[in-house]
């Protein structure tokens, strides 16, 4: 065992004040979940006694654990309780899993973003589970008067063996409430895991395929209103009146008006992002007559003029300037072209790329784009809230509830401290709820109806709003010398607004003369974290890129790869190189050996790709068939080295759902513009993957090893848009470029 | 507004509302039963998908008016217990990520083993195609509606 220091924490750990009476009642909460599933046997205890913030026991046994961070759909509402279990040495089936609210003094960190849940949590959260076990253990041996090293535990039972004492965890919980906390606690060996490393069902699964009330969108209190916006068509313009002569005296309306998000007398939060800031406002009693009001108000728009507006970006106030103007595709693939052709601002530059390309006896240039997407998160946004002079209560789905918290106590000049937060299931995050105006809007409508509203935002509303994935442009090249050695490698890229370069990842560091630039072209069309934001894009057009050198090159694609990163393990270039090249090679020799690389049928065109990203690696090996003049992936193998797996069938699910993901966007998904008006606006116009485009089988291997774990949800995202157009291009024999893929050239058999 | 008798989930029910509201919003707004979920509100995401005498509907594209003496399934009537063989089978594969399309996709694989006890690959695809899965759990809703059409 090691042990470690509990002292992190301690801000995890309720004042003793608190705990007095060891007793808690608790009072009805809409989002826990305290009633049984069909694996639980025992029946809901009398008494609870809380043992810290993570977690509290009752009389009998049952154990319920507080789940900290947003949960969107990556599951840690199961997998972060299942790091508390198995150090407490709970039996899994005696443990009930609530959602927590905002609490910052209970608990640290709880977002959802940049795949770093499990990975920062990996130590707090194992050490509320040991510390109760010690706690658990300490109230034992004082009851037996035994010393505390001879007792053991075992699936929540407290056992001396020497005198054959044994107890339930139930039994000692009151008195461990009252034990001081200890200042070391151990923590297991990998070895000894019973519960990590094991897959455990989603412990929302039974009200998930029962349809019981889970996410904002369902949730409800008596007498609430509901209300809807409607924000500006174009991104460029701007609110100039209402006329609500009919939409107000419609049936079931309340209230007409317009509002402002932010009233630009304090700096913007970090994700207080919002291309729309004066919105109309529909209230009423139900969301149908709202929709019908909806459509009856007239509004009158006028262009917005340019906008300079300060932001708090996490400790660091930045200016963030919106230019004024319409703004179409058409002009923004100009901007590519423009800017593309001019010198970037350069990032990295190793040896002499520029004599080396001078002297190569062949160049190898192409260039990569990709559209403006949206989340589309398939919850579209809403919130709840109730605003009174001395409270706001928010409920609903958020992934920065910290952030909005304080971006709503400025909005509504409340103190944090008077604004409570509850976070609904989310259905779907991909980093869009990572930006709440939309909540920050419900509680300033709240406010102005002194009334609780439930605001929603129909799937127009929401696919229109903006926050969506920026459209980037990447000019790769590569110089070869007469034996077809690689001798140079350059990269130029660039978006609007902001550049998907990481520079300091592969095949930087593989290669002795680099050269890394970027540009960047702002806009007024709102971007905002999209699932692996940057590498969404970049590892496709890396990838492909590769694949084509490697071709030039006459060899074979994985082991082009394989032989950069032994280079890049061996000898590296430059000493800021971002990822471990043993690692990358060891999910593509992995990836290499599943899918038996070189031995496939001959209808089968095989593609392949690896990336690294939010601290984790992944490789894939994809098989494309042509069926009636139509791509079908009818095998992808996904080969991830993401540390430890704490939940595998719910990891292989979530890197299964990249997959599909990846290729869904890659292939279909792309979001245009027309004189500042999104092209797209449902989902007639707006194509995302559907049941028989998906690969008809996905392997997932992980690679077994003893490292903490890193990131999950956004890694098995990027590489597979490369190895997609990889397979195209041995299918077809034309490469693709341009995401979409279906539109970028047509598919022929 | 006008009154309407509704049959839900095997249960009367009576409402006042304007004839044009989609049954979707009046199982949501009025009835509580926010299992059905709103997703496009043009039947092309299939997350309001319920059952009008066993066949797979949208309920975003219904007009409460319509519906007369039909039967109505939500997923909350799919089964007394949760027990339905695709709900058990959706358990066993553990397919939902986010879980917000899923009471939509079990409305409509249940609708497709209803009609068709063994349905082939295309079968399934076609059947299922108008459910968006934004997580992408598609091959696993494939591998529960094989192992629910085998139970």
């Amino acid at each position: 065992m090691k042990t470690i220091k509990t002292s992190i924490g301690r801000r995890s750990f309720i004042k003793r004040s608190t705990l007095a009476g060891g007793g808690i009642v608790l009072s009805f909460n809409w989002l826990t979940s305290c009633d049984m599933t069909p694996s639980q046997v025992k029946a809901l205890p009398k008494e609870w006694f809380q043992i810290n913030g993570f977690l509290k026991i009752g009389e009998n046994g049952l154990v319920t654990i507080m789940s900290p961070n947003p949960e969107i759909g990556q599951n840690i509402k199961t997998s972060m309780p299942m790091l508390v279990a198995e150090e407490l040495d709970v039996d899994w089936n005696d443990v009930i899993v609530e959602q927590a609210p905002l609490n910052t003094t209970l608990f640290k960190r709880q977002l959802a973003g940049g795949s770093q849940s499990i990975r920062q949590g990996w130590n707090s959260l194992r050490m509320a589970g040991a510390t109760a076990r010690a706690m658990l253990i300490q109230a034992a041996a004082q009851t037996w008067g035994v010393e505390p090293a001879e007792i053991t535990t075992s699936k929540g039972q407290l056992i001396h063996a020497a005198s054959g004492k044994k107890s339930g965890f139930g039994s000692m919980a009151s008195l461990a409430a009252e034990i001081d906390i200890p200042k070391e606690v151990a923590l297991k060996e990998l070895s000894d895991f019973k519960i990590i490393g094991t897959s455990r069902k989603n412990v929302d699964g039974t009200k998930i395929v029962t349809g019981q009330p889970l996410y904002g969108l369902d949730y409800s209190t008596d007498a609430m209103l509901i209300a809807m916006i409607v924000h500006p068509p174009a991104f460029g313009m701007q609110l100039k009146s209402i006329d609500d002569s009919q939409a107000a005296s419609m049936p079931g309306i309340k209230k007409v008006f317009t509002m402002k998000t932010h009233l630009g007398d304090y700096g913007l939060g970090a994700f207080d992002n919002d291309a729309f800031n004066e919105v109309a406002v529909v209230v009423g009693n139900t969301t149908w007559e709202v929709m019908k009001a909806k459509e009856a108000l007239k509004t009158e728009w006028e262009l917005a003029p340019a906008k300079t507006e300060e932001m708090n970006f996490f400790g660091r106030t930045t200016t963030v300037e919106t230019p004024a103007g319409l703004e179409s595709t058409a002009d923004h693939r100009m901007v590519f072209e423009k800017m593309a052709s001019k010198k970037g601002k350069i990032v990295r530059k190793d040896g002499d790329p520029n004599k080396m390309f001078n002297k190569a006896a062949k160049i190898i240039e192409r260039t990569y784009t990709c559209p403006f997407l949206a989340h589309n998160t398939m919850e579209p946004m809403n919130f709840f809230a109730d605003v009174t002079d001395e409270r706001a209560n928010l409920v609903g789905p958020i992934q920065t509830p910290e952030f909005m918290e304080e971006s709503i106590s400025k909005r509504l000049g409340m103190d944090k401290d008077k604004i409570d937060i509850q976070m609904t299931r989310m259905g779907g995050g991909f980093g869009r709820r990572l930006y709440g105006h939309f909540m920050t809007e419900a509680a300033v409508i709240s406010k102005e109806m002194r009334h609780p509203v439930k605001l929603i935002y129909s799937r127009e509303d929401d696919m229109t709003q903006g926050t969506y994935r920026p459209a980037y442009h990447a000019l790769y090249r590569a110089a070869l010398d007469e034996d077809n050695n690689l001798i140079a490698f350059h990269v130029k890229t660039g978006g609007i607004p902001e550049s998907p370069l990481a520079a300091n990842r592969f095949p930087a560091g593989a290669i002795d003369h680099y050269l890394a630039e970027e540009w960047t072209e702002k806009s007024n069309i709102t971007v905002g974290a999209f699932r692996a934001p940057r590498s969404n894009f970049i590892a496709g057009a890396e990838q492909s890129f590769l694949d084509e050198v490697a071709e030039a090159m006459g060899k074979d694609p994985i082991d082009f790869r394989l032989e950069l990163l032994e280079r890049a393990e061996k000898n590296p270039v430059g000493e800021k190189n971002d990822y471990e090249a043993a690692r990358y090679a060891g999910v593509l020799k992995l990836v290499k050996e599943k899918s038996n690389w070189k031995e496939t049928d001959s209808e089968v065109h095989r593609g392949t790709a690896a990336y690294f990203c939010h601290n984790s690696y992944v490789a894939n090996v994809l098989d494309l068939e042509i069926q009636n003049g139509n791509p079908v992936v009818k095998k992808v193998f996904c080969a991830i080295d993401c540390g430890i797996v704490v939940n595998p069938d719910a990891a292989t699910n979530l890197a299964e759902g990249g997959v599909v993901d990846g290729i869904g966007h890659a292939m279909y998904s792309a979001m245009t513009f027309k004189d500042g008006v999104p092209e797209q606006n449902n989902f007639d116009k707006y194509r995302l993957i559907r049941h028989s485009e998906a690969p008809k089988e996905i392997e997932v291997h992980f690679v077994d090893n003893k490292i903490d774990p890193t990131g999950l949800g956004e890694p098995p995202f990027p590489p597979i848009m490369g190895a997609m157009a990889n397979a195209l291009y041995k299918a077809t024999g034309v490469r693709h470029y341009n995401q979409p893929f279906i539109t970028d050239k047509p598919l022929a058999g | 507004m006008a009154q309407f008798q509704l049959n839900v989930n095997g249960t009367a029910h009576e409402v006042d509302v304007d004839p044009s509201t989609p049954i979707l919003w009046v199982l949501r707004d009025h009835l509580s039963l926010v299992g059905t979920k709103y997703g496009c509100g043009i039947a092309q995401c299939g997350a309001c998908t319920v059952h009008l005498n066993g066949i797979a509907v949208r309920s975003c594209q219904l007009p409460v008016s319509s519906i007369g003496n039909n039967k109505l399934t939500t997923i909350e009537g799919l089964s007394e217990k949760g027990d339905h063989p695709v709900q058990k089978a959706w358990l066993e594969h553990d397919v939902p990520q986010c879980g917000y399309c899923q009471s939509g996709q079990i409305m409509s694989a249940s609708a497709l083993i209803g009609a068709n006890s063994n349905p082939s690959d295309e079968e399934i695809d076609s059947a299922m195609n108008g459910n968006i899965c934004r997580c992408g759990t598609y091959t696993r809703i494939k591998a529960a509606i094989k192992t629910a059409s085998n139970s």
